[in-house]
């Protein structure tokens, strides 16, 4: 391979990209040095196990992956805004949208929940860390390692071209003989076992780390949804993981699970793929409506209306979601029995969504509603989800799907789908725990503009897909030639777009103008908040807790709050056991991505000779005894003065 | 059934103003134009008005609950009830929902069945029975009883049963001629079936819409509508104009690239099926290689061949197709 296959040249906004990416590196680089900061950086940050930092780093790399699959995403509705544009060629296009989804998706989706989750889910159950610290945080570098490693194919190699959905045959050697797709295999399979380990941490946090008293139905509604949604990460990852398993079998040794060669069979790959393709959806979603459940208390002042059919719901939504793969490919010729079933399954799940959009709006009934910014969004989500489901019931009746599917009808569907259901619901999330990272507010006057800027262009870029697509343009298309009708709709769609990019940039601006000039002194709970993450200090101290609180009912901080029983005993405090930081697991996921880099253009004695580098860390991994050290009380109680005043 | 279906219209033609005044010329799905077109676009309304509703009560109520409960200067004081939830509340918007989707599921599942046969009122001509093969990034059309073969152009009798046997030489693509009828997928070593008709003669747009690479974009045909007796007049005609298809010729076609109009006197029926395999023995991997930025190679759109990377290649191609296709349309 000749170095200018290695790189990607020739195209002058990939170049730009390289020299940006080359001087940002660098820039990073000397500013650390200059800063004197690589200490401190790796001893606070790369080896950490402490769940608060890693949920941070997993926010701060989804934040960087929202950025890049924007740009992808600008420049999509960019080349479509006119007909016959040539602002990029077909392979370019196909690229974009390809890891445009695959960012979104995986890497931007998947790090904001599970990153917020991180920070709130030990807080929120009473917990010192996730169950398995040092796992958590090779979770972490697993997963940024393969959004580096993916990333890094549009400079070099070239990028994946066969849709996030990657179907076979097209996503075969066959069809795709170069680098890209391999990207797409070997990065995501690195991901995902970086996500499976996250699923059962955070189901054995929650089923063994619960606070004293809190009993399976005194559970938050976000400490319900993140376990529900961890059990279907171990339910379906699985799945994924073997499916491309195989693709990378066909891909780097040439066997035939998926070619139209030799008995392959394209379909399988269809199967596998929404098997783990649909849970998947609700692996995203379903934290997202926890978190909603938790601002729209807090704000409305109110506790959640009908929580038990709140519970129900989402474990019927988990059940629901491992039935329906099968509407992802209605038009694949089943038979009319089959898509029948899958039908009804998909309309099925239409109801226990519409039992918690009444729950919410009934919970803000005879409210008092407050507007900040994390209620505006989960204000905002009700509405424009609504749209989202209803076209997904739509969707759902396959003799209707034969007209929409694979069209921009589809394409609009699951935007008003993800984007209320995740993307507003990651920052709603931010605004309300924000303080709990960091000690301060975001401010709420820059917050609007974000919001208004966002949820307008939102819904312009969005809206106008669902006409173009009944309008006959399928989704992925490049170009399109004149005098079809679907200009005017695209044009839109694309000035919508900028105005969203101008709500991101905003939120941009936000963050850096509140990290400098927000107020501190916002006390521990900024929120007048009801669950027990806002009972300890804001931002939470290392140990979370000085002593593990007690749970008597459901919204234990504002029944404590009510009750007068927010204060600290001094007799209670104890030594405090904490993990000690780690290295294993930094090093472990440069070794694995290492490894899969080699593998990705099939440099296989360079792949076996640096997978010596996993051993040593497995090696090392299982020969460390170190066995935490303690906090002393001392310590404690000098940190609790520090923002309770006197201990009583 | 019938009478279910009866009731139907009459709900749809009670609501249409709702929500087909905001388009003004009708969007290809709203404008069927052959029996299973418009079941489909039936279910297609009857659907919306169901949606219209549910989104009117969602709006309205989310509407008058966030403006009725703002926090306000003047309710600083009100201290909102904890509240548990309602059995009745809950049970009745649990029944809802399921009410709903019975509702919506049995036209739906009567609408599946039935486009999968041959239409009401059009069982007693047998069917034109056109075998579709798509490559990347062409479709080929093989009349199998009239023994000749069409690229990127369909031309069918009106107002006639036409079955789509339906393949493909490589990618998976799906065959949609939205005017006509729903999609299915086309794919290797499999025969997916398909039945439209078309009411009236006319031309409509159909398309992959399953993304199959570089040519994707440009993988639409055009399919023309017939009176039966221009149909047979335009069959006469190729069968006295075309040239046979020759198995060099086929594998010429099969490349990857986009390609204009063609017709043969032949179909490729002859000597393969891509639904019975062997389609590998046309797959060229290299075929398929992209070279990043370079520039002119990109400009053929995706008409790749290793061992002519010239321009002139495509434009023979483009006008050998012209003539054929002029000489298909000569009515």
């Amino acid at each position: 391979m000749s170095l200018d296959e290695f790189f990607v040249t020739g195209d002058p906004l990939i170049l730009a990209s390289q020299i940006a990416i080359g001087l940002t590196m660098i820039g990073l680089i000397a500013l650390v040095t200059y800063l004197k900061r690589w200490k401190w950086l790796w001893s606070e940050w790369f080896t950490t196990v402490d769940h608060k930092k890693i949920g941070i780093m997993y926010i701060l790399a989804g934040v960087l992956m929202f950025f890049r699959g924007g740009v992808d995403g600008l420049m999509m509705k960019a080349q479509t805004s006119r007909p016959n544009l040539e602002f990029l060629d077909a392979q370019h296009y196909d690229e974009i949208f390809t890891t445009h989804g695959v960012i979104m998706i995986l890497f931007m989706a998947m790090p904001m929940l599970i990153g917020i989750m991180n920070v709130v889910i030990p807080l929120q159950i009473g917990a010192r860390d996730v169950a398995f610290p040092k796992l958590n945080a090779l979770s972490f570098w697993l997963f940024f390692v393969a959004a580096m490693l993916f990333n890094v194919s549009f400079v070099i190699g070239g990028s994946p071209d066969a849709g996030w959905t990657s179907y076979f045959p097209l996503a075969g050697k066959e069809f795709t003989p170069g680098v890209g797709n391999n990207y797409y295999a070997i990065a995501l399979q690195i991901a995902g076992i970086g996500t499976l380990a996250t699923g059962i941490n955070f189901i054995v946090t929650i089923v063994k780390m619960r606070a004293p008293g809190m009993t399976w139905m005194k559970m938050p509604m976000f400490t319900w949804t993140s376990l529900v949604t961890s059990i279907i990460i171990v339910a379906a990852f699985p799945i994924f993981t073997v499916a491309l398993a195989y693709m990378t079998l066909d891909r780097l040794f040439g066997t035939h699970f998926f070619t139209v060669a030799a008995g392959g069979d394209p379909m399988l790959w269809l199967n596998l793929f929404w098997l783990w393709g649909h849970p998947e959806v609700y692996i995203v979603v379903l934290p997202a409506f926890g978190m909603f459940s938790e601002v729209i208390a807090t704000f409305a002042r109110k506790n959640l209306y009908g929580y038990k059919s709140m519970v129900f719901s989402v474990v019927g939504i988990a059940f629901l979601s491992m039935l329906v793969w099968v509407h992802h490919f209605y038009t694949m010729g089943n038979s009319a029995s089959v898509n029948t079933v899958f039908s009804l399954t998909t309309m099925m799940i239409a109801i226990p969504t519409g039992v918690k959009i009444f729950n919410w709006l009934f919970t803000l009934r005879k409210g008092r509603i407050e507007f900040s910014n994390a209620m505006l969004w989960s204000l905002a989500f009700i509405p424009c989800f609504t749209i989202g489901g209803v076209t997904g019931v739509m969707l759902a009746m396959a003799a209707a799907d034969y007209q929409y599917h694979n069209t921009m009808f589809l394409v609009a569907h699951f935007h008003y789908v993800l984007i209320p259901g995740v993307v507003f619901a990651v920052f709603a999330g931010l605004y309300y725990w924000w303080p709990k990272m960091f000690g301060f507010k975001l401010s709420e006057k820059i917050g609007k503009w974000h919001f208004w800027l966002f949820v307008i262009g939102f819904n312009l870029t969005f809206m106008p897909m669902f006409f173009v697509g009944l309008d006959g343009m399928s989704r992925r298309m490049y170009t399109y030639s004149e005098g079809l009708g679907w200009e005017g709709w695209l044009g839109f769609s694309a000035v919508g777009s900028i105005v969203m990019a101008a709500g991101f940039a905003a939120l941009c601006y936000n963050i850096y103008w509140s990290f400098r000039y927000a107020p501190r002194d916002i006390g521990n709970d900024p929120w007048n908040a009801r669950t027990l993450e806002w009972a300890t200090a804001t931002p939470a101290p290392h140990y979370n807790f000085a002593k593990i609180p007690e749970v008597t009912r459901l919204d234990p901080y504002w029944d404590m709050k009510k009750k007068g029983e927010t204060g600290l005993k001094k007799s209670d405090l104890k030594p405090v056991h904490m993990p000690s930081n780690s290295w294993t697991p930094i090093f472990l996921g440069v070794a694995f991505g290492v490894v899969g880099f080699f593998l990705v253009f099939e440099w296989f004695t360079l792949a076996i000779i640096s997978s010596i580098g996993i051993i040593i860390g497995l090696v090392a991994n299982s020969f460390d005894y170190d066995e935490g050290y303690h906090i002393p009380v001392e310590e404690l109680e000098e940190e609790e003065r520090a923002w309770r005043g006197d201990l009583k | 059934m019938l009478k279910f279906k009866k009731g139907m219209y009459y709900l749809l033609l009670l609501s249409m103003p709702l929500f087909l005044a905001g388009c003004e010329s009708k969007l290809v799905v709203f404008d069927p134009q052959g029996p299973i077109a418009r079941s489909l676009t039936d279910l297609i309304l009857f659907s919306i008005i169901f949606m219209a509703i549910i989104v009117l009560v969602v709006f309205l109520l989310f509407g008058v609950i966030v403006w009725k409960y703002r926090a306000r200067p003047d309710n600083k004081d009100y201290e909102p009830p904890e509240e548990k939830g309602s059995h009745v509340l809950e049970i009745i918007w649990f029944v809802i929902p399921v009410l709903i989707v019975i509702a919506l599921m049995i036209p739906t599942a009567i609408t599946i069945y039935e486009v999968e046969d041959i239409p009401e009122g059009y069982e007693d001509q047998d069917p034109l029975v056109v075998h579709v093969t798509s490559a990347d990034w062409k479709w080929i059309f093989s009349y199998p009883e009239q023994d000749i073969e069409t690229v990127n152009y369909l031309n069918i009798p009106a107002n006639r049963a036409i079955q789509f046997k339906m393949t493909s030489a490589g990618t998976m693509q799906s065959f949609w001629i939205p005017s006509l009828g729903g999609q299915k997928y086309t794919m290797a070593n499999m025969q997916t079936n398909l039945f439209l008709v078309a009411d009236k003669p006319g031309s409509y747009m159909g398309r992959n819409t399953s993304f199959n690479g570089k040519g994707y974009a440009h993988m639409e045909f055009e399919v023309l509508a017939q009176s039966p007796s221009d149909f047979d007049e335009w069959v006469e005609e190729v069968k006295n104009t075309a040239d046979p298809l020759e198995e060099e010729k086929y594998a010429e076609i099969l490349k990857p690239g986009v390609i204009g109009r063609m017709t043969f006197n032949n179909t490729h029926l002859d000597w393969i099926d891509h639904a019975h395999g062997g389609s590998d023995q046309y797959i060229d991997s290299e075929l398929y290689r992209i070279t990043h930025g370079d520039e002119e190679h990109e400009e053929t759109d995706g008409h790749e061949d290793s061992e002519n990377k010239e321009d002139t290649n495509e434009v023979e191609t483009e006008e050998e197709a012209d003539v054929h296709g002029d000489s298909g349309h000569d009515q």
